[in-house]
């Protein structure tokens, strides 16, 4: 018999039921909350006087709406301006407190964007099935467990019967060998692959990534993967679990107790693509050749390396495509032959649930560290994806030097990721962020959103403009990391 | 959920590929806890010439002449012709709330994301997936000819257009059914309520920590 891939083990270790139209109850391990998905799914529940399955599976924490400056932030919910957002997250602590569901309310140390929440507390485990009303629920694939994105309407079907109704899907490698070059990181790798394959290239697929250049990753560049799968469209991203998976649980708050942990790490140890394992697809790239990429358009595969030029629409694939592309270039306020580099920026955002762990903060930290953010610059952020992070950032002393260079240094919160807050681009403005779309109007009606990785975007704050950080420091920063690994 | 058999309605065009979430419904719409109301901000980007935001009266806004759902004759459309990858983007269920809002109840493209597909079944909307070519000739005949219609029959798999030429569509049975009789996932899965209590006993015993909080 043919071998299992990771995704195979995965799907069959859960498999409640197959039913004779294809479809399966699927078993799910962990469910994760935030308010912007959940009001109508607890609604729901109420109204057909259902109750939660299994209360111990659900973690919840409100991140899209909470406030990012400290002086909101000190007032906890009553300091969130916008009416609307305030009730959302009322709503929500509301909700778990009547339903007996554990949440780290907004001035818990430990809230945070709920991908980098599960991961941090351990609560995200090699073979689990997790789920969370947030497309971006891939990210948790990092760990060798199954993480869907769902709507709402599948969170109430979660929390009614602990189960979801799915279709198995395809099986996709994305091998990357090779060495990343001095300044390259998992964000390029992941905006290189959906350069490659496309924004609807892993529809219906699930991605697993593999190759000597993601098993050289921490785990904060694999969830960094992981979490773009999506934007390459598969809801599922996954990495086979090894040493560093084992090693990153290791004594977090959910993990394992010790009583169980040998038995669990023995149990991860299967979570793997077998060696012959067919897939229905496989992609490979390798890791020397890719550079630090910068989105030029408003869909993440419209994107270049940083030495590259904006592209001619008339050279772009169908009429489809190149209307896509020219109507993207009219928005971005970009034209065709224009070096990436020249590209000027007015604001930059470090964060998103893609790269607001701490190894992104020290990233660009290295890069940030003794410079100063150029004055064309109006605002430069750089906001920690949970309390924990940021309490970890400031042992380390990275928000001291992200503030002498100029940046503001704000409270955990999916923030400018999506502007739902208060932190948001005006119109016409040029923008390097570090998260993961840059549809039109994502980031604040009318900005101009340009994805790139914490490095990148700290040496565009300081340039005024795309620089590639290769020729910014990058011998400096590899000095440093030496330094960190031997600490 | 709303039941769905067979449907004739006006069609619109909208010729884009890969229209996102944040376009379908802009995110300061999101903070909503009803599942109703978004249709007046559907597109609200496209839409609408000024910024939008939750709550104001849309009657006043400025319309973009050239968005094509507000021109005369796509008033009243049921059925959106799309292009490929439509509802690339977030989970938001937001997204099909606001089309099924507006009153669309079919969607034809050559492809969708996969979250926005699932979510969009689970709110009785119809999604059909044509090959490239045919939807390209859809959006040509709907753009020529004002009032075009088109009759879906979802029972049937069918999609007759105004000169009488018919289209069979495909798509899952299990879809099929919950559309057709208006049912709701979760009393269906609830009637396996024993089979998943059995996996649950035999998921525990093999893994217990699955099912321990943190101290
Ligand atoms: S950081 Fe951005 S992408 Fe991530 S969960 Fe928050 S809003 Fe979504």
């Amino acid at each position: 018999m043919a071998g299992q891939t990771l995704y195979d083990k995965l799907w069959s270790r859960h498999l409640v039921k197959e039913r004779d139209d294809g479809t399966a109850l699927i078993y799910i391990d962990r469910h994760l909350l935030h308010e912007v998905t959940s009001p109508q799914a607890f609604e729901g529940l109420r109204l057909a006087g259902r109750k939660p399955w299994r209360l111990d599976t659900n973690l919840a924490t409100p991140d899209h709406n909470v406030p990012t400056t400290l002086k909101e932030r000190a007032e906890g919910n009553a300091g969130i301006v916008d009416p609307v957002s305030r009730i959302q997250v009322e709503t929500l602590d509301d909700n778990c407190t009547s339903f007996g569901i554990e949440e780290f309310r907004i001035n818990d140390a430990r809230q945070g964007i709920v991908h980098v929440v599960g991961p941090e507390q351990g609560a995200t485990q090699p073979g689990m099935t997790v789920v969370c009303g947030d497309s971006h629920t891939a990210t948790h694939g990092a760990f060798g467990a199954l993480a869907h994105g769902i709507g709402t309407s599948e969170v109430e079907h979660v929390l009614a019967t602990q189960c979801l109704i799915q279709r198995k899907m395809k099986n996709m490698q994305v091998r990357v060998e090779g060495e990343l070059g001095l300044g390259v990181t998992a964000k390029d790798i992941v905006l290189a692959v959906i350069g490659k394959i496309g924004t609807a290239g892993g529809t219906g697929y699930a991605i697993e990534f593999a190759g000597s250049a993601i098993r050289d990753l921490s785990m904060e560049g694999r969830m960094t993967i992981c979490n773009m799968a999506i934007e390459a469209g598969a809801r599922v991203g996954l990495v086979a679990v090894d040493e560093t998976t084992v090693e990153y649980l290791r004594r977090r708050p959910f993990a394992p107790s010790e009583e169980y942990w040998d038995a669990a790490v023995a149990d991860w140890r299967e979570l793997v693509s077998d060696d012959d394992a067919p897939f229905d697809k496989v992609v490979e790239l390798d890791a020397a050749e890719i550079e630090p990429q910068v989105t030029w358009g408003t869909s993440p595969e419209m994107v270049a390396g940083v030495g590259a030029q904006v592209p001619d629409p008339a050279a772009a694939g169908d009429e489809t495509v190149q209307r896509g592309v020219s109507r993207a270039l009219e928005y971005m306020g970009l034209h065709a032959g224009q070096q990436i580099t020249d590209i000027q920026l007015d604001k930059v955002f470090i964060g998103s649930c893609t790269n607001s762990r701490i190894e992104d903060l020290r990233e660009a930290a290295k890069v940030a560290k003794g410079r100063k953010v150029a004055d064309s610059i109006q605002l430069a952020m750089v906001v920690p994806g949970s309390g924990l992070v940021k309490r970890q950032a400031e042992e380390e002393g990275l928000d001291k030097i992200f503030l002498e260079a100029g940046f503001e240094w704000r409270e955990p919160g999916c923030s400018m990721c999506l502007a739902m807050n208060a932190d948001k681009l005006g119109t016409g403005e040029h923008c390097a962020s570090t998260s993961n779309r840059n549809f039109e109007g994502r980031q604040g009606y009318g900005g101009r959103t340009h994805l790139v990785s914490p490095a990148m975007a700290a040496a565009a704050a300081i340039a005024g403009h795309f620089v590639d950080v290769r020729d910014f420091g990058a011998e400096r920063a590899a000095n440093d990391d030496s330094q960190v690994q031997e600490a | 959920m709303r039941q769905f058999d067979r449907h004739q309605g006006l069609v619109a065009p909208m010729d884009r590929a890969n229209v996102d979430t944040d376009l379908i419904i802009p995110k300061q719409f999101l903070k909503s806890i009803k599942r109703t109301g978004f249709g007046p901000n559907l597109f609200d980007e496209l839409r609408y010439l000024d910024e939008g935001y939750p709550g104001q009266d849309v009657a006043n806004r400025p319309l973009n002449p050239d968005f094509v759902l507000n021109q005369t004759r796509y008033q009243g459309a049921s059925v959106l012709l799309a292009r490929r990858n439509f509802g690339c983007g977030s989970s938001r269920e937001h997204a099909p709330w606001a089309l099924e809002d507006f009153g669309f109840r079919v969607i034809i493209a050559p492809s969708f994301a996969d979250i926005f597909f699932n979510n969009a079944f689970k709110n009785g909307l119809l999604l059909i997936t044509f090959d490239e070519a045919t939807v390209d000739r859809l959006f040509r005949e709907a753009e020529a000819e004002e009032g075009y219609r088109l009759d879906v029959d979802l029972e049937k798999q069918q999609v007759t257009t105004p000169s009488g030429e018919v289209l069979t569509f495909e798509v899952d049975s299990f879809r099929k059914h919950c559309l057709l009789e208006g049912l709701d996932d979760i009393g269906l899965t609830l009637k396996d309520a024993d089979a998943i209590d059995d996996f649950e006993k035999r998921h525990r015993q093999a893994r217990p920590w699955l099912f321990r909080q943190a101290g």
